[in-house]
């Protein structure tokens, strides 16, 4: 690791402040992706500015049903909040298909949103990646891609994004607000990731003057919440393929998916065929995916899993 | 636990003695110094930034003065010689380094030192004494739930933990479901502790001693 100078921030505005004075800083709450990150040296910052404790840690029911999550609420917190668990059900289920008990208690919400992919070529110094050098090129192509994106994917990278939290939160339409010393902006979270660019290296549209404050919810949109993950061990690993699916009181349907794409993939144009046609909600969902000999079989996968997840919830309603 | 018996030599004495022996008939196999100059050594000379950082651990304060990049593994094992604590992978991917910090169980590799100030840290070494050990670490002998044991202080400090998620009644991605409260089923062991690897495999008699520990808890709560 790189030394770093190291101060424990008061307040948003002071570790904003903090940030404005040295433009490499980084912001640090739980630490668990930015550490490893920097053992690595895949990041270098000379000043890590601590807003672990800027108050920032609550979980606020606003008075119009709304709710604001602090950015530094920890991943187990926010799972195990019981308007979590009741109103928005799929958002518990997605953290707690997350990580481990231990990496829970230290992750963050706002964390959690910013987390870098979890490609090896990425981590692996040695090898090419536009994301961590950019114009380095990309190894991913042509290796070992099993975990990597099919979709939204470019000639410059194939990574995925391995947030399940933030799958729920595009389910939820849930919005990322964004504090800076001039002022506070709301983004939904739809147009919080960039997906596919020739810039992989800048993934979200924060700005380095910003800092994620609050995640806000909607308010409750009820109905039958799911969140199914596939992955390579039953527990404690990255999803390859999964759904953060709600079944709306009206009938209606919606899902985000996981694990195949640099950000959390949802097509709300095609979600009535949800209930109607579950193959040309595929299609659509799909077109343009250009998938590798060793992940073409995501498709499928989702197609089989919101296959299961519709017969799961006529189910439940029989 | 070492200063309990300094007549008795640990095993970490024996290996540290050894290995500086061998180092020492080993010189003249190093590289030649133009070899090292080459290579792509971190630039030591960086100024390294310190700071002073109070913490409680095992119910003893400490007040230590560090360099910020010190990890709260590290700051266990170098500085305090806490050696109960494992480092396996040191990228958060094993649970060895699985500690108690304020009750709650992380892992102290993912942890900076400097961001535990006042902070109240638990390891193996305040759970029990080799005379007095703690029931959860009687049943890991009891139920052979280990091989190497490399795993074990963190799998001990991460039940710890574990348990008292499950009494607070937090739910996990098996628990059916999310309002009303679950029993600590077997399953549900299994899914809590899935952030403790064990490379010896001895996942059933682990799971063993947790499963009989956590029963006979609740039959004294």
């Amino acid at each position: 690791m790189r030394p770093f100078n190291f101060i424990t921030a008061e307040s948003p505005q002071h570790a904003l402040s903090l940030a404005a004075e040295n433009k490499n800083a980084k912001f640090i709450a739980g630490g668990t992706n930015l550490l490893d990150l920097m053992k690595l040296e895949i990041e270098a910052p000379p000043l890590l500015v601590d807003i672990s404790k800027t108050g920032l840690d609550k979980i606020e029911k606003r008075e119009d049903g709304r709710i604001a999550i602090g950015t530094s609420v920890t991943n187990s917190a926010l799972a195990a909040d019981m308007n979590i668990r009741r109103d928005y059900p799929v958002l518990s289920r997605a953290l707690l298909a997350g990580a481990s008990g231990q990496l829970r208690n230290k992750a963050t919400t706002g964390g959690n949103l910013l987390q870098r992919t979890r490609c090896p070529y990425f981590y692996d110094t040695a090898q090419a990646c536009n994301k961590r050098l950019p114009g380095s090129g990309c190894s991913a192509k042509g290796g070992f891609s099993r975990q990597l994106a099919v979709i939204d994917v470019s000639d410059a990278c194939i990574a995925s994004f391995p947030s399940d939290m933030a799958v729920a939160l595009r389910v939820l339409d849930a919005e990322i607000e964004l504090c800076s010393l001039t002022g506070t902006r709301i983004i939904p979270i739809r147009d919080f990731y960039h997906g596919a660019t020739t810039q992989p290296h800048i993934e979200t549209v924060i700005r380095r003057d910003e800092l994620i404050t609050r995640i806000i919810l909607p308010r409750p949109i009820g109905g039958s919440h799911f969140y199914e993950k596939v992955r390579d061990r039953a527990s404690y690993a990255f999803a390859l393929v999964s759904a953060a699916m709600v079944f709306l009181p009206d009938g209606s349907a919606r899902v985000a998916l996981g694990g195949v794409a640099p950000k959390p993939w949802r097509v709300e144009s095609a979600e009535q065929l949800l209930t109607t046609d579950i193959d040309e909600y595929v299609r659509i969902a799909f077109s343009g995916a250009a998938s590798t000999h060793e992940n073409q079989f995501k498709i499928p996968l989702a197609k089989q899993i919101l296959t299961t997840l519709i017969n799961e919830h006529k189910e439940a309603m029989a | 636990m070492r200063s309990d018996q300094p007549a008795n030599p640990s095993r970490r004495d024996f290996v540290k003695s050894t290995s500086t022996a061998g180092i020492a008939a080993g010189v003249s196999t190093q590289f030649p110094s133009t070899a090292l100059a080459k290579s792509s050594l971190p630039d030591v000379r960086e100024k390294a930034f310190t700071q002073q950082v109070t913490l409680t651990i095992n119910s003893q304060k400490h007040t230590l003065e560090i360099d910020t990049r010190t990890t709260l593994l590290d700051l266990l094992r170098e500085k305090l010689t806490l050696t109960g604590t494992k480092k396996g992978c040191d990228h958060g991917q094993c649970g060895a380094c699985t500690v108690l910090v304020n009750g709650n169980r992380i892992n102290a590799c993912l942890s900076l030192a400097v961001m535990h100030d006042s902070d109240e840290i638990r390891t193996v070494e305040g759970l029990g004494t080799p005379d007095n050990l703690h029931a959860l670490q009687d049943g890991f002998v009891e139920h052979d739930s280990y091989q190497c044991g490399y795993c074990t202080s963190g799998q001990l400090c991460s039940a710890i933990g574990m348990l008292s998620e499950a009494r607070q009644g937090m739910p996990s991605h098996v628990t059916p479901d999310l309002i009303i409260p679950v029993a600590l089923s077997r399953d549900e062991i299994k899914e809590r502790m899935s952030g403790n690897l064990c490379r010896c495999g001895a996942y059933q008699n682990i799971c063993n001693a947790i499963e009989d520990y956590a029963e006979r808890d609740r039959e004294t709560v």
